[in-house]
């Protein structure tokens, strides 16, 4: 293999041998990071199905706090950046730049969007005395079961939108890469990749949406 | 290849560039290897530090060194500076670091930048929990087991746990780094079945990483968002269950005994082999069996919860499946004697600590077996007897197994041999102050002698004083060790490309190697340790 012409090859790495493997390996890297994620979340989601049995009738009562319409918007912001990032991955192979900048474009501006309502919903549990800590008031017995309720909400739900505010740095990046060398032919990869982690984050919040707002009162 | 190879004339990876900043913003394998190794080598000295603290106020049945809340603080903040801060990071990210592309004929890890970024999160980890220690250190006891991280504690335990969280990112990386090198990188010709068992072990280390490490994560940020917000995810009086912690903790915290001793096992095996002059017999078996206690051992950590008011049913099935994870160690164990059957002994440095090994290994882990059987763990739970199986395996293992390794691959780092004599003393020394300092514990356990308690009965001070004793030995000849091969590091003799006369693609490139490892294209031919047939003409 004539590894000395290779090597001058911009978008070859020093370390791989040739394209192929380099995109091979950014892939496989990828996916082995997104499964470190899935152990992340998946360690809170099942402190939630266990306290969510122990104290059944809180969380149904607490579920009722939530707001399921702007959780549902919120899922439809969400799977719309989705199919955006979908199509600028799309576009990206195609060497369409333009296309994907306004593909990535709209990405962003829905994770904003989703940020956005979430901060809504949040000021709102701030009002109503929601949040744990000192300033937790909730009437009725269900007090403690309530408080872990909202305690994992607002963990869980923190936790997925830093995800998110990490997704538009990314993304940010990404497009400003892309735009900057736009004259030029460009490794689909990095587009593939940022793309996989914000299905990644998207998929989050399609189990953590009915999870916490709408199976509240549901034996299961 | 094994051509005259001249350290000081040819370019190398330590000799093309000596400036700090080179060394600071370095993309090579090999120098974010010594990176790590100067890193927790003070890790490591901080750690010892607070054990020969503890083992001088263990000395007398009185408190009179330490009063109890500090000595609460000393085993806590030894504890988690060695585990956290230097045995996880230890055989992976210095020796793994540095052999693991060279093995596989590659020129660096699949994503040197993301690899350099480890060592920062590593260092911010770290400092972080040298603050945590400046402020006091903490008295949670190194599990951060709730309420004493939660509620019981006026420490400062946040700082301590960002440590942790921020290393542990550091070690995920890695392990990504490791699992993606060693499917996509190897060289040509190079199969998994002609892999050093070294390699092997490194991959099942990095499985049980990847898998493991997020879910201490998401449990201390728990904890941490418990101290900081007031709720109480872990705490009984206000909802919570300190046993989910437990369960998640130990989710983790079991399997990161295997990220700690599998990657000294992998280092045995290529030692063994090297000092036999023969093939690991049954080297199937021995990789294959990596692979098995990276699975199972995600599946035991209920042993640690057998007095934790866990059903007797799931005490039973974790018990079953202790012993079960028990059996791929004894077939590693079997085949390394086995390797040494008949071989051609070269009774060198290397094979000094290999042996050291397993002696102690045999120990720690047939004492496990006490520890996984219900009826005997409840005598002895949290006594001194738990002490010493873990410390059999964590430095009796993992700790020799990296020394061990250090020493086999101390030519090719440094380019430099190390006193051989001196290398043995230290093995010997090593193996005496260890044995004095935890055999009496097995013994003070059984006898009752529960753990972390700094005042004791009359009758357990002759026991102890052993233990203090062997303490300060073995103290003092990890002092040793670390004096000599810092001296041969520049004062040691020049070292040849193979000074022990080993297979293995890192001793056919110069010592130390340059920075691209091989100056020619690795097309590998040849089954790993080729022993039997002559030396020279591969590749
Ligand atoms: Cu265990």
């Amino acid at each position: 293999m004539s590894t000395e012409t290779q090597e001058h090859d911009p978008l070859l790495a020093h370390q791989f041998e040739d394209v192929e493997q380099q995109t091979d390996s950014y892939v496989l890297g990828m996916w082995v990071f997104l499964v470190t994620e899935v152990l992340f979340f998946g360690g809170m989601i099942l402190a939630f199905i266990l306290y969510r049995n122990m104290y059944f009738p809180a969380f149904a009562e607490a579920h009722q706090k939530l707001d399921w319409r702007l959780g549902g918007v919120n899922t439809i912001v969400l799977l719309t950046s989705s199919f955006t990032m979908a199509m600028a991955v799309w576009a990206s192979q195609k060497r369409d730049y333009g296309k994907q900048l306004m593909f990535l474009t709209i990405t962003v501006l829905c994770a904003l969007a989703f940020l956005v309502i979430k901060y809504f919903e949040y000021s709102a549990k701030f009002e109503h005395h929601l949040v744990p800590g000192t300033n937790f008031h909730f009437d009725g017995q269900n007090q403690n079961g309530v408080q872990l309720f909202f305690g994992l909400y607002f963990a869980l739900t923190g936790l997925h939108g830093f995800h998110v505010l990490v997704g538009v740095l990314v993304i940010g990046v990404l497009m400003f890469r892309v735009w900057k060398l736009r004259k030029q032919e460009q490794d689909y990869v990095p587009t593939e990749l940022v793309g996989l982690y914000w299905h990644f984050v998207d998929i989050v919040w399609i189990f953590l949406y009915p999870m916490l707002y709408l199976l509240g009162g549901v034996h299961i | 290849m094994s051509a005259v190879a001249e350290p000081k004339t040819e370019k190398n990876y330590l000799n093309v560039d000596y400036s700090i900043k080179s060394w600071l913003t370095t993309l090579d394998h090999k120098r974010i290897g010594i990176l790590y190794l100067v890193a927790i080598t003070i890790f490591f000295m901080v750690g010892g530090f607070m054990a020969l603290l503890i083992r001088t106020e263990l000395a007398t049945p009185q408190g009179d060194l330490l009063s109890s809340d500090q000595y609460n603080r000393a085993f806590t903040m030894h504890g988690v500076v060695l585990i956290f801060f230097f045995l996880l990071p230890s055989t992976p990210a210095v020796l793994g670091n540095f052999l693991l592309p060279i093995m596989i004929g590659a020129r660096d890890v699949a994503f040197p930048k993301l690899n350099l970024a480890s060592w920062y999160a590593f260092m911010i980890g770290g400092t972080l929990g040298v603050i945590s220690l400046v402020l006091g250190g903490i008295d949670t006891g190194w599990t951060f087991y709730a309420p004493y991280s939660s509620n019981f504690s006026n420490t400062p335990v946040v700082w301590a746990i960002a440590g942790a969280f921020v290393a542990g990112f550091g070690n995920i990386a890695t392990a990504v780094n490791f699992i993606v090198t060693i499917h996509k990188m190897r060289a040509p010709g190079l199969t998994w079945f002609r892999l050093p068992l070294f390699v092997w072990a490194q991959y099942a280390t990095a499985v049980i990483g990847v898998l493991g490490t997020p879910v201490i994560a998401i449990t201390i940020f728990l904890v941490a968002f418990e101290r900081l917000t007031g709720m109480g995810i872990f705490d009984p009086a206000r909802g919570g269950d300190p046993i989910l912690m437990q369960h998640l903790f130990w989710f983790y915290s079991h399997p990161a005994v295997y990220i700690m001793i599998l990657p000294a096992m992998g280092v045995t095996s290529e030692m063994i082999a090297a000092a036999s002059q023969k093939r690991v017999f049954g080297y199937e078996f021995v990789a294959f069996s990596s692979l098995a206690i990276a699975i199972i051992g995600f599946l035991v950590w209920g042993h640690h919860l057998f007095v934790s008011g866990q059903s007797v049913f799931a005490g039973l099935v974790f018990s079953v499946l202790t012993f079960i994870v028990a059996i791929p160690s004894a077939i590693k164990t079997f085949n390394w004697v086995a390797t040494m059957y008949k071989g051609n002994l070269q009774m060198n440095t290397p094979m000094f600590w290999a042996v050291a090994f397993l002696g102690l290994f045999l120990i720690g882990g047939l004492t496990g077996l006490f520890l996984s059987s219900l009826a005997t763990d409840i005598h002895l739970h949290d006594t001194y007897f738990v002490v010493a199986h873990f410390h059999y395996i964590m430095v009796g293992g993992a700790i020799i197994g990296f020394i061990g390794g250090l020493h086999f691959w101390w030519p090719k780092i440094t380019g430099r041999m190390y006193p051989e004599s001196w290398g043995k003393a230290g093995a010997i020394m090593v193996f005496t102050g260890f044995s004095l300092t935890f055999l009496p514990q097995f013994v003070l356990g059984q006898l009752g002698m529960p753990r972390r308690y700094h005042t004791y009965p009359e009758e357990f001070q002759i026991l102890h004083v052993l233990s203090t004793g062997g303490a300060y030995l073995l103290g003092f000849a990890m002092t040793t060790i670390i004096v000599y091969l810092a001296w041969s590091a520049k004062y040691g003799k020049p070292a040849p490309p193979n000074p022990w006369k080993a297979k293995g693609l890192e001793w056919e490139t110069p010592s130390p190697p340059p920075t691209e490892n091989f100056t020619y294209k690795v097309v590998v031919t040849e089954p790993a340790y080729n022993y039997h047939k002559d030396s020279g003409g591969h590749h």
